[in-house]
């Protein structure tokens, strides 16, 4: 009896340490339910986000502070980016959000540039200062366009 | 019919792919008495023993075991009768991951709701009966050829079967171990009246426990008692009797056909 | 010619033959998982068997596998100046392919070869005929508590293997190659998505465990019942298991598309 039950025990260790690492994978890696208290819920409209997917971070000079929840295209055709950040932030009405690639290559992010008035966004406020992405492909292009006209 | 409708072949029929092992075989198994199937090796006669457990189904024909035709019914049907049925296969077929005492308490634990004192008690009778004690805790692979068949044969009495067939017990035994076996058999038919099929090529043994004989040659079955197969006309029938008749067992030749020999594992599903 | 043609049909009749078994196979295994008794003894041996057991391969597996993929991957970013991503890279190879398919590759060669032989000599030892004698369906004693841990069991040893090979993975990047920890980890974090990449991963290995399952209870049931048959049993449960589980892992990220 005594082995029977050594071996349930190491089955159930064995089975919980698996259970923990896929809840740890998800949670901490998968980033599910990863809100903590209500976050600031934010727009942006964007002329170009190139390549943001939803997920992607929202930083604050490099730190992070929250992330893209939801990407629709508006009736005007920009992009309409909803930004959840810590609801803890103060953002003043006048910050700016740009679209940014880290590296090269790289993906792209959110960054937050707080400005200076008095008054803070509250949730469901839009942000109205927006940089859109730059997109690589269309400066080469422009670049060779551009030297093709100037040989001609 | 009368006495002998225990066990009843009718006309049944039996091919591994293209080879026919037997066409139309009629027989019949008397209850309450030892009887042995008797043939050369792949003449089907462990064909015939699973054909009554049920294990394979037969081509044509039907198959009459405790009053019910087997071969009408479905795989669900077939394990109520096999209740009634306790089987000793050749290798023992224990399973080798239970110890002795498990093995033997497996069928009992699995059919009836009988508490651990009774299944340990009735454990202990059934041991009991086949000269066995001090094995309990073994594994089957820690058991001696004799001693796996003789648990193997425990095990087929645990749920007091009405028929028990043997395939083989005798293959691989020293003259003492056989000797041993074949009396238990003849105990237990004595003692609890169970209809006793054995699928042997033992000569010795058979002329002394059978009751009733089945001989399987190639192309013909002949039945009947030892002393009348012993005065048979057909020179075959004497013939496979007489010559193995007396000779050592220890030399006789093992069959080649296995339980398994006859490349069937085909499913019944 | 003609007995090419002949040949060539003879080979497929038989193949869908096969699959035909195991589909019967299958709806068998799946009806015995809902009769009573449930079978729940065997089913913890089993998972004792073919998990615990496995921990040791797939964990070291994993942590070497992890290694490579950092060490490789640090060398292909680092012509792009993009080591920060190493995380993202390591994480999406192991979470989308290499976590689910190798632990399943794995597992086959551990417990589902070892799954096969078992069956197969119980086969060729009249075991399961004794069972069916003693009015036990060998499908439901033995069969499917074998194929359930297998299913369950897959899963986790999964996720297991990730996780040691992001381990690995971290361990070559950022402590022997230099990249930032901290980038490591975020640039990770940043990249799986728990729909996108956990969840298939999950579903992936779900699917694998349910094929070996499958596939190496039937390779054995229906093996031959000589020790030759039990070799050759085992020998097409490690060929088919590996086989279908690369052909199933593109037709699941094609059909995930993601």
């Amino acid at each position: 009896m005594n082995r029977v039950a050594c071996r349930d025990f190491i089955v159930g260790l064995f089975v919980l340490a698996a259970l923990v690492t896929i809840v740890f994978l998800s949670l901490g890696v998968g980033g599910l339910a990863y809100s903590t208290g209500t976050p600031l819920r934010l727009y942006a409209n964007f002329d170009e986000i190139a390549g943001l997917k939803t997920r992607a971070p929202v930083v604050i000079s490099g730190v992070k502070v929250g992330q893209v929840t939801e990407i629709v295209l508006n009736d005007d055709f920009r992009a309409r980016v909803v930004i959840d950040v810590d609801g803890s932030l103060e953002l003043p009405v006048d910050t700016s959000a740009s679209i940014i690639t880290s590296g090269v290559l790289g993906d792209r992010y959110i960054s937050l540039m707080p400005g200076g008035e008095i008054d803070f966004l509250k949730s469901g406020e839009e942000i109205a200062f927006v940089e859109s992405a730059v997109v690589l492909e269309r400066l080469i292009g422009k670049l060779i366009h551009g030297a093709g006209t100037e040989t001609e | 019919m009368g006495e002998c409708d225990h066990i009843r072949l009718e006309d049944v029929s039996m091919a591994f792919g293209r080879r026919e092992v037997f066409t139309g075989l009629n027989s019949c198994f008397p209850r309450g008495q030892i009887s042995v199937i008797l043939g050369g090796s792949g003449s089907g006669k462990s064909t015939v023993l699973k054909i009554i457990g049920g294990l394979v189904r037969p081509h044509s024909g039907q198959v009459w075991v405790d009053e019910e035709n087997i071969t009408q019914l479905k795989e669900r049907q077939l394990y109520q009768v096999r209740r009634r049925i306790g089987m000793m296969f050749q290798g023992g077929a224990l399973l080798d991951s239970l110890t002795v005492f498990e093995n033997l308490a497996f069928p009992v634990r699995e059919h009836t709701k009988l508490g651990e004192d009774e299944i340990a008690s009735r454990v202990r009778r059934c041991l009991e009966a086949v000269g066995l004690n001090d094995v309990e805790d073994l594994l089957p692979g820690q058991l001696s050829g004799g001693m796996t068949k003789r648990v193997a044969l425990g095990r087929a009495l645990m749920m007091e079967p009405v028929i028990l067939l043997c395939d083989e017990p005798f293959s691989g035994l020293d003259p003492i171990s056989i000797r041993r076996i074949e009396q238990l058999l003849m105990r237990i038919n004595e003692e609890f009246s169970i209809t006793i099929v054995v699928v042997s090529h033992h000569i010795p043994s058979t002329l002394r426990m059978a009751e009733q004989v089945l001989l399987m040659l190639p192309g013909a079955t002949v039945a009947g008692s030892p002393k009348e197969l012993l005065a048979h006309d057909d020179d075959r029938v004497r013939g496979f009797l007489h010559e193995d008749f007396g000779g050592d067992p220890d030399l006789q030749v093992e069959s080649i056909e296995g339980s398994h020999g006859e490349k069937n594992w085909s499913r019944s599903w | 010619m003609v007995n090419a043609i002949q040949e060539l049909g003879a080979k497929t009749t038989r193949f869908i033959e096969e699959l035909g078994r195991i589909a019967v196979f299958t709806w068998l295994i799946v009806r015995a998982v809902f009769r009573p008794p449930p079978r729940i003894r065997p089913f913890i041996d089993e998972v004792f068997k073919v998990g615990v057991m496995s921990l040791v391969i797939i964990c070291v597996s994993g942590v070497a596998v992890g290694a490579v993929l950092g060490l490789q991957g640090y060398n292909t970013l680092v012509r792009f100046g993009a080591t920060e991503s190493l995380g993202a890279a390591v994480g999406l190879v192991l979470f989308r392919e290499l976590g689910p398919v190798l632990t399943a590759l794995l597992f086959i060669g551990r417990a589902g070869s070892s799954t096969t032989a078992e069956i197969g000599t119980m086969v060729a030892t009249e075991q399961l005929d004794g069972l069916r004698m003693m009015a036990v369906d060998p499908i439901h004693y033995v069969i499917t508590p074998k194929a359930l841990a297998m299913l369950f069991v897959m899963p986790l040893l999964s996720s297991l293997f990730i996780l040691f090979g992001l381990g690995g993975g971290y361990l070559v990047g950022a402590q022997l190659m230099g990249v930032d920890p901290g980038s490591y980890i975020s640039s990770l974090q940043n990249a799986i998505v728990f729909k996108d990449d956990i969840l298939s991963s999950l579903i992936k290995a779900l699917t694998f465990g349910c094929m070996v399952g499958v596939i190496s209870t039937f390779e054995g049931y229906s093996s031959a019942p000589t020790s030759s048959g039990v070799s050759r049993a085992t020998t097409a449960s490690v060929v088919v298991g590996s086989v279908s589980v690369l052909i199933v892992d593109y037709l699941l990220t094609a059909l995930m598309g993601v």
